[in-house]
């Protein structure tokens, strides 16, 4: 089982990166022909890295728009990443004191990454105007987060599984050694499935995340009046 | 044409319950062959349009990155689906802005994503049919490009961006639309929107003279291509004759006058309107803005300043200086040829509501606000100039200056409720080439959320003037208030206002 998962985290590490940076130098090397800021936007590059802060750290345009969703969508998003801080323990060695840190609050996080899930799949079904955009894959990936988040959850508090053993495992990989693995269903699972999540995490809606910061209504200062603003395709009309 | 209806003003501003297909047989009329090839599109839908849809959906992926990161940053959470007039008005689900999205999205996962290849049902991935084809017709010709919907989008989704993909798409198959694309061959030929050629535009100014005289006294000019004046007026051409639109420009015209600033209106360049904007054609939209950038070297004119006028600003604001080098701050040879001309103390271009708060805060005019003591005034901010563009120097001017200047010239002025104004204001209805009569009952439901908090000023307040700074506002405006019991003049334009106050000859 250790090989199989050996090879398995490999293969979603490399495609993982390899998609991103891909995804990320196509949006980066499309050009932007236009000025079209959502305003009012900040004049200043310092004030744009402001607002992208606030919508990464905040989500202020959908704490505007939908106080649910915002709600549910910050809690799990808030959740995610405290869990993900608590899973550097199993990379890193010794752990970093920070990270340490963060442990108590990271096993609360796991129930609250559930219950923000939750919510957002509650509206999937609740509300009419959501449900009927709501796509198979929109509830597949709401599935597999909460499988991820449950058997993570189970492995703490219903059927221990040896961490110290997946510790060794991991730290083993990120030496190109394979170590054995506990042979616990709930491992496998847990495991499995984010192995899964990365594997398509660039060619879903994951790219949410990396797209947010390309995105021109968000990142572009407001100063067309001061400067002129000229992509490649576009300037060449200037000349003929 | 189908019947028009207004839906009953909703007491608390809940969403509708969707309601499928309601708006499914609204659509403009298709333009004809003489139209579509005057602009250089196919005169009617092509044999092959199929593959020639998808390889230009290729080809504005990899021009616009705007539209590459919304078609893949969606996670469908709804944030929008509440946000869009047209859906509050209608109930159609896909006047929803994400549903609106996703007849351009689902073709584009089809064809240019793996899992929309591999698993075409699981990704919500769709053909390119002909029925299809025909629901971009009609609902990307539902959409006002009004961009109320980025606003609220976690990701900052546009869908203006993709409605003008969309009917980029659809031009270069042959599939376009008849107003927009008729108004564009006018532009090309004649100079403005409305097809008004030189001598008659001459006339109309010189009749516009006349009666200022009448009711002030004082020699008010409207000059025409006069070389050497200071300042190039660009106005919506629809200021030259229509209700209530003249008004606004006999308003621009005290101004000028009470200030002492030489001025002149270009008949080369007689429109400030750049429908090339609607239809997301960004060689359109150059030509069209090309056609200022000659006027001003030819007349010689040392700032640019532009009337009310919603989507004509966005362009001048946001687009000018790239599409046509008028702003400042360029370099290059091409741009550095205006740019050298005109006078940098200004802002290039300059909103007349920019020129005129700038004079009154110096106290360049003499305004009697007790002349407008029979109006109670509201300002309807127009989307473009909300969440497109700015005034000023300080973001969010777009939204102080109009208002300081309606305060500096009306004493009675209420707010209309928050959430229906600033940045979240609700389109008028009319806007991205929608102001055509075929779509009337599209125009009049998609008014509902301005008529709704405009009756409740009306009501609490005894609000009889809407004040807005765009010509297609003012002309939808004109159209559906009868529909929601209102007296159809009263929208009006903020210089309407200011033309009321300002006295002249009173200053030495």
């Amino acid at each position: 089982m250790a090989t199989i998962f050996a090879g398995l985290f490999y293969l979603a590490a490399a495609v993982l990166v390899a998609g991103l940076a891909v995804r990320i130098r196509q949006y980066a090397g499309t050009p932007a022909p236009l000025k079209i800021p959502t305003t009012p936007a900040p004049t200043t590059k310092g004030g744009v890295a402001l607002r992208l802060v606030r919508e990464v750290v905040l989500f202020e345009s959908l704490f505007k728009a939908t106080l649910w969703t915002w709600l549910f969508g910050w809690v799990f998003h808030a959740a995610l990443a405290l869990v993900l801080v608590r899973h550097l323990r199993y990379f890193t060695e010794p752990v970093w004191s920070w990270v340490a840190f963060a442990q108590p609050f990271g096993v609360y996080a796991g129930f609250a990454m559930v219950a923000g899930l939750a919510g957002l799949w509650a509206r999937r079904f609740l509300v009419d105007r959501v449900r009927y955009i709501s796509t198979p894959s929109d509830h597949l990936m709401l599935a597999l987060l909460v499988a991820i988040a449950l058997s993570g959850l189970a492995m703490k508090y219903v059927a221990h599984t040896d961490v110290v053993a997946v510790k060794a495992f991991f730290l083993g990989l990120m030496r190109f050694e394979v170590r054995s693995l506990p042979a616990d269903p709930l491992l496998a699972v847990h495991l499995g499935l984010v192995a899964a999540l990365m594997l398509v995490f660039p060619f879903s809606k994951l790219l949410h995340a990396p797209g947010l910061f390309f995105s021109p209504g968000r990142n572009q200062a407001d100063d067309p009046r001061e400067r002129r603003h000229l992509a490649e395709w576009a300037a060449r009309l200037d000349s003929k | 044409m189908a019947d028009v209806t207004a839906p009953p003003l909703r007491e608390f501003p809940v969403p509708p319950a969707i309601q499928p297909d309601a708006m499914a047989a609204s659509q403009p009329y298709v333009a004809t062959e003489k139209m579509q090839e005057a602009i250089g599109f196919p005169g009617k839908l092509v044999d092959d349009w199929h593959d020639k849809a998808i390889s230009k959906m290729g080809e504005l992926v990899g021009k616009y990155r705007s539209l590459r990161v919304y078609l893949d940053a969606c996670v469908h959470c709804g944030a929008c689906t509440d946000k869009c007039h047209y859906f509050l008005g209608t109930g159609d689900p896909k006047n929803m802005p994400v549903a609106r999205q996703e007849l351009m999205r689902g073709v584009y996962r089809r064809h240019f994503t793996l899992p929309g290849k591999l698993f075409p049902k699981l990704v919500g991935a769709r053909e390119l049919t002909r029925d299809v084809l025909d629901d971009w017709y009609k609902y990307y010709n539902q959409c006002s490009e009004c961009r109320r919907c980025s606003v609220f989008c976690p990701y900052g989704i546009d869908t203006a961006e993709v409605t003008m993909a969309a009917k980029e798409i659809l031009d270069s198959v042959g599939y376009g639309q008849k107003y927009t694309n008729e108004i564009i061959g006018k532009v090309h030929k004649i100079g403005n929107n409305l097809g008004l050629p030189g001598p008659a535009l001459e006339d109309t100014l010189l009749g516009l003279e006349e009666d200022t005289k009448e009711e002030t006294g004082a020699d008010v000019k409207f000059p025409l291509d006069v070389k050497g004046a200071e300042v190039l007026l660009i106005t919506p051409s629809a200021d030259f004759f229509a209700e209530p639109h003249v008004d606004s420009l006999i308003g621009y015209a005290k101004v000028f006058h009470a200030a002492g600033i030489s001025w002149t209106l270009s008949s080369h360049a007689s429109e400030a309107g750049n429908f090339g904007l609607f239809i997301g054609n960004y060689e359109q939209m150059r030509a069209i803005a090309m056609r200022i950038r000659e006027a001003a070297l030819d007349l010689g004119v040392k700032r640019i300043v532009v009337g009310e006028c919603g989507h004509a600003w966005r362009v001048a604001y946001s687009f000018w200086n790239t599409l046509a080098g008028i702003g400042s701050g360029a370099d290059d040879p091409f741009a550095r040829m205006l740019q050298s001309q005109l006078d940098h103390r200004y802002r290039q271009p300059t909103h007349i509501c920019e020129l005129t708060w700038d004079l009154v805060q110096k106290g360049a005019l003499v305004l009697d606000k007790e002349a407008n003591d029979h109006r109670v005034v509201t300002f309807h901010d127009s989307c473009n100039v909300a969440r497109a563009s700015r005034m000023g120097d300080d973001p969010g001017g777009q939204f102080e200056i109009p208002r300081a200047l309606v305060r500096a010239v009306a004493n009675r002025y209420v707010e209309m409720r928050p959430g229906t104004t600033h940045e979240a204001t609700f389109c008028c209805g009319g806007g991205g080439g929608l102001l055509t009569d075929e779509l009337l009952d599209l125009r009049v439901k998609g008014a509902l959320p301005r008529m709704e908090s405009l009756r409740e000023v009306a009501d609490r307040h005894g609000v009889n003037f809407m004040a807005t700074i765009c010509a297609i506002c003012k002309a939808q405006f004109t159209k559906v208030l009868p529909y929601y019991g209102f007296n159809r003049s009263m929208v009006g334009g903020v210089h309407q206002l200011v033309s009321t106050a300002i006295r002249l000859g009173a200053k030495q």
